[in-house]
């Protein structure tokens, strides 16, 4: 099988390395081979953070180049703007609405874009927009936001769901796991009824 | 088992299974995790040192008491290392010896680029680069063979990619080697001129030795595929070629990338049409290679700065563009900020007020030099703070008002030296520790201020105030950096002694486990005037919302810094709207 690639895209803190590894797991499970490339040091701290994660027959390169990602999950509304170059043509983005200024548009030396969904929609791009972060609040916190994009992101892969449960139960500590499977199903139904999504 | 490893999980792994006993080195990205992952071994002994000659030295001496021992650190930290190393390669070996390098193409959280290959051929030592996590572990296990082999310690390369990507691995079990004797001779381990004279012949005869064994050695290897093309490559860029010209080029994979095996390159170079040198950063093979006579494209092509990626290489190689969709509207920079509740951003804040020159040092505290605080005029190197102020102050007669600041884990890496060098040489610079009780960047590693070691265990800390009483500085004192009129009381009165100080900022790094995180504060709209001194502070979790300003609660700790600059009182801790 030809190479895919998942990308997982927010800042720094938010929670990326978590779905990276439930991703690896689930691919590494199936018997592809795999590769997850992560940021760690000074990146980390609030910057803007890329996470890789990539499958097949034989995975070479752990990086995900422009126009290449099957699947972006995004965090937040600016690094989805950030990183839309790195989607496939044909690729589907997930993003969480949430938005969290940067510095420069702290400090007023730059202009947080308006009507981002919008315009990303604009471009062609295959997008799902949903309110990730109200839904792992529901679920119990708002560190869930991953599992939320996970939960999405499961319903439009060809892996049965089991999979994805596993990999969460092996993955997540067991004080968070109830947490993380509520966020997981609630990822999931809004992904079904599509009535969560903008 | 398989599984997916870090590449310097796999690294760890690989010392594990190679019967490695001893382990000292200094957090450095990308290269903490190794050491991180092997202390979780019961059979490794593993330490952080102060400093990496400190633990190259603590390697170097394991290695001569008999055990196979090993050393991690980030490519400027081998700068650090290179007075031991460069000799350790007169002494050689008795049990096993590697010392890991990783170097940071892109300066993902680095100061420099600088290319480690250059101190194999510098050091006269063998050095070995994987490409993979896989690699990562296996090549750990030859590189042994080789250090014991040949008598010499052994350079290991990583890069961010390699130490920062996860592929999979197979585990195995662990090859316990016993301890080799310890034999006094003087001749190979006391390194004086009558020795290391004739120590210097077997180093020479050691390399030619390795030459002809990277002919032989399956760390090297020739992918046979299309001959049009012919590639030299290593480490990631191996990754990078393969994803790129698959079966349209054949690749020359170097594993053990000093020396090179000039017969093997030779050879490969004459069945190829058109031979190409892909290697990120500088030009070393493309240079040896050219010694030999070979024509090649590299540098011509390809890019002394930053990554290379799979597309570079098709452009350059093939001329194949992939086609993308754009964002057509300026998207902001969204670059590294000190967390919401930084215990560093007080003490900036002040610094920033008074307009005081900063010599500043290597960590977290680096970010002190973004907008708004802008709290930074200098920084070079670990430890380069303090002893480079007092030049500064040397050569200006104190006409500014400066100071140095650098954190507790760089001050006993190397800013002890700067701050002896001050109280010896009649400084009068005042200099800040910002002591948040943890080595923050790379990811909260413990060191000797602390009182916990890597492998857990309580032990006394070090003190901060007695070092640098004992250093000659009478004015010490402690501070905490949330309580901003406090800090700036201090530094005013230290600034105005006709004597050399030390300022501690003392509290917490705010990502510790145990520090009790606060409620959320929430901005009062009816109290906020829009005045926006709470944006002086560069907090992440401060913005703008219907021109009031405005607390995001999933980010905010609590810390009360803003409230206690507020003017008006309208920043507290309960939700008002």
């Amino acid at each position: 099988m030809k190479t895919k690639s998942v990308m997982i895209v927010g800042v720094g803190g938010q929670g990326s390395l978590l779905a990276s590894r439930i991703l690896g797991h689930v691919f590494m499970a199936q018997g592809f081979d795999v590769k997850v490339s992560e940021v760690h040091g000074m990146s980390q701290r609030g910057g803007s953070v890329v996470t890789y994660i990539k499958y097949g027959d034989q995975v070479f390169s752990p990086i995900v180049e422009q126009g290449e990602a099957d699947f972006l999950l995004s965090f937040e509304q600016l690094e989805a703007a950030r990183w839309l170059p790195y989607l496939k043509k044909e690729g589907t983005m997930i993003l969480s609405t949430q938005k969290i200024d940067p510095m420069p548009v702290i400090t007023g030396t730059a202009q947080y874009p308006e009507d981002i969904v919008t315009k990303l929609r604009q471009t062609g791009a295959n997008l799902v927009a949903v309110d990730a972060l109200s839904l792992a609040q529901q679920a119990g916190s708002a560190k869930a936001t991953n599992t939320v994009l996970i939960g999405i992101l499961s319903t439009m892969m060809p892996f049965a769901k089991e999979h994805w449960e596993t990999a969460i139960r092996e993955l997540v500590p067991p004080k968070f796991l109830d947490l993380n499977v509520n966020a997981f199903e609630l990822g999931r139904a809004a992904a079904v009824d599509g009535a969560k999504m903008k | 088992m398989k599984r997916l490893m870090l590449g310097n999980e796999a690294v760890a792994r690989g010392l594990y299974e190679a019967g490695c006993r001893v382990v000292s080195s200094y957090p450095g990205t990308p290269s903490t995790e190794i050491s991180e992952y092997a202390a979780k071994y019961e059979e490794i002994y593993a330490e952080w040192a102060p400093n990496e000659k400190v633990a190259a030295e603590v390697a170097i001496g394991a290695s001569f008491g008999g055990a196979r021992s090993f050393c991690a650190m980030k490519h400027v930290g081998l700068n650090v290392a290179a007075d031991p190393v460069f000799t350790s390669s007169y002494t050689g070996v008795n049990g096993g010896m590697i010392l890991a390098v990783a170097d940071d193409q892109g300066m993902h959280s680095s100061q420099n680029e600088q290319d480690s290959r250059h101190y194999a051929a510098a050091a006269k030592l063998p050095m070995i680069e994987p490409s993979n996590s896989k690699e990562c572990k296996e090549f750990i296990k030859a590189a042994y063979e080789i250090s014991e082999d040949f008598d010499t310690p052994v350079l290991f390369r990583l890069s961010t990619r390699v130490s920062h990507s996860q592929s999979i691995v197979e585990e195995c079990p662990r090859d316990e080697k016993p301890l080799k004797d310890y034999v006094k001779n003087p001749q190979k381990y006391v390194m004086m001129p009558a020795f290391a004279k004739s120590r210097h012949i077997a180093v020479e005869q050691r390399l030619e030795a390795l030459a002809r064994f990277a002919e032989t050695t399956g760390l090297n290897r020739i992918e046979w595929a299309d001959t049009k093309i012919g590639v030299i490559c290593s480490g990631i860029a191996y990754q990078y070629v393969k994803e790129a010209l698959g079966e349209k080029a054949s690749v020359l994979k170097l594993g053990l990338i000093y020396p090179l095996p000039e017969q093997m390159i030779r050879d490969f170079a004459q069945k190829v049409d058109k031979l190409y040198v892909i290697e990120e950063l500088d030009d070393i093979f493309e240079t040896q290679v050219k010694k030999l006579g070979i024509a090649c494209e590299g540098k011509a092509l390809f890019t002394k700065l930053g990554e290379y990626s799979p597309q570079m290489i098709a452009e350059k190689v093939l001329g194949e563009k992939t086609d993308y969709r754009t964002f057509d509207e300026p998207v902001p920079m969204r670059p590294p900020v000190m967390c919401p509740g930084c215990p560093h951003r007080g003490l900036y804040y002040v610094l920033s007020k008074l307009r005081v020159m900063v010599s500043g040092d290597i960590g977290c505290y680096t970010l002190g030099a973004t907008a708004p605080l802008n709290a930074m005029d200098t920084c070079v190197c670990m430890g380069a703070s303090i002893s480079s102020l007092h030049g500064f102050n040397k050569a200006r007669g104190m006409q500014d008002r400066s100071v140095a600041v650098i954190g507790d884990s760089t001050f006993m890496h190397s800013g002890v030296t700067g701050l002896v060098n001050i109280g010896y040489n009649k400084g009068n610079s005042t200099v800040i520790i910002l002591d948040n009780r943890i080595t923050g960047m790379t990811g909260h590693q413990d060191n000797p201020t602390t009182g916990r070691t890597l492998k857990g265990e309580e032990v006394p800390q070090v003190s901060i105030e007695a070092v640098c009483r004992a250093a000659g500085i009478r004015r010490v004192r402690v501070v905490d950096p949330y309580d901003t009129v406090q800090v700036e009381t201090a530094l005013k009165e230290e600034l105005a002694s006709p004597e050399p100080s030390v300022i501690i900022s003392r509290r917490p790094c705010v990502l510790l486990k145990s520090v009790p995180k606060k409620a959320p504060l929430a901005v009062d709209r009816e109290q906020c005037r829009s005045c926006k001194a709470c944006f002086k502070i560069g907090c992440p979790s401060i913005h703008m919302e219907d021109s009031k300003a405005s607390i995001d609660p999933t980010l905010c700790v609590g810390c009360g810094l803003c409230a206690s600059l507020c003017p008006f009182h309208a920043i507290g801790a309960q939700e008002v709207r």
